[in-house]
């Protein structure tokens, strides 16, 4: 098995990468796009804001990444209300091209953490407009089940806090996401370094989505190079099946023919 | 006319359409949405739909950002 043939589908489309990237904190577009191409990500996510009316010389993002190459998918990443994301969704729609949004309703400013009740009922009313809502939730594999059974057609739930570095805080949690869900998981923000984007892979999810482990790093192009091989090291393991844990030793070398 | 553009107030000639008001702003088309008074604008209309004074419009587009 090769990454080549192992694409990853969501209602339909079909998508290149099992590592998607978002577009926030670079130091300029040019760095934004180099990173981007080191990863290898052709899903790169973008937050919708009033464009600079007053200073018409900044460059729009759209410039450095054609949307014909990538696919863009507009987010409403600040929204902590169902009125503001659905408002935002239908604005990213219009901006764009198409009808995917990733769909984030806030709960709290120091957590970031999902405010789920808001997030399902927010989803409810985007699907009923023909979005193709990936919704970004917690680890929780209840809410996961129920963002599914009301269209979704994958669940992004969190490693950890967006750009807290913290990796997968819950692992059994994921786990049981993905037992209980059957629709792609790609496991969204919390992801520190390469070993976080492995483990995600490894446990089974179908891409990582990360934004602050990439841009945040010291040589942000190096680190999106490591995560690309990370996801990719951690999807091959997975479909290859790990070993079991063993309290004792398995020798590796025939008994017969010493001395 | 004085209309909001982006929660700045703004003078334009009578008579403005919203793809007007974008060309005089230079920004181009086809990579933003246009909100005039809560309403969200396709596209195809923004040469025909005029505004007025007092409207309001944002005018939005995507950015760098992954989650907030």
């Amino acid at each position: 098995m090769t990454t080549m043939n192992d694409r990853l589908v969501i209602a339909g489309r079909e998508f290149q990468s099992r590592l998607w990237v978002g577009t926030g904190k670079y130091k300029d577009f040019a760095e934004t796009k180099k990173a981007i191409d080191a990863s290898g990500a052709d899903v790169v996510t973008v937050a919708v804001r009033r464009v600079n009316i007053t200073d018409r010389t900044k460059e729009n993002l759209l410039d450095y990444l054609d949307p014909k190459k990538y696919i863009i998918l507009p987010n409403t990443a600040g929204c902590y209300t169902v009125e503001d994301a659905v408002r935002y969704a239908r604005l990213a729609r219009a901006a764009g091209v198409s009808d995917l949004v990733k769909l984030e309703v806030l709960g709290d400013e120091k957590t970031l953490f999902p405010d789920t009740a808001g997030l399902i009922e927010a989803a409810k009313i985007l699907i009923k407009e023909g979005f193709i809502v990936l919704p970004y939730t917690n680890d929780d594999p209840i809410v996961a089940k129920k963002l599914v059974d009301i269209g979704c057609p994958a669940v992004m739930p969190l490693a950890a806090p967006i750009g807290s570095g913290l990796g997968i805080r819950n692992p059994y949690n994921l786990k049981i996401i993905m037992e209980t869900v059957k629709v792609p998981i790609i496991v969204d923000a919390g992801v520190g370094t390469a070993s976080d984007a492995a483990l995600a892979m490894e446990y089974g999810a179908d891409a990582v989505l990360m934004n602050t482990a990439i841009a945040g790093a010291q040589d942000p192009i190096a680190m999106a190079e490591a995560m690309k091989y990370a996801v990719w090291a951690g999807r091959l393991a997975y479909k290859a099946g790990r070993i079991p844990r063993k309290l004792y030793a398995t020798a590796s070398s025939p008994i017969e023919g010493m001395l | 006319m004085n209309i909001h553009v982006n929660g700045e107030s703004r003078g334009t000639g009578e008579g403005q359409t919203v793809a007007g008001l974008l060309r005089e702003l230079d920004i181009r088309t086809d990579r933003v949405a246009v909100e005039l008074n809560l309403e969200i604008l396709d596209r195809n209309d923004f040469e025909t739909r005029g505004l007025r004074d007092g409207d309001r419009v944002e005018i939005l587009s995507f950015i760098g950002g992954g989650g907030y």
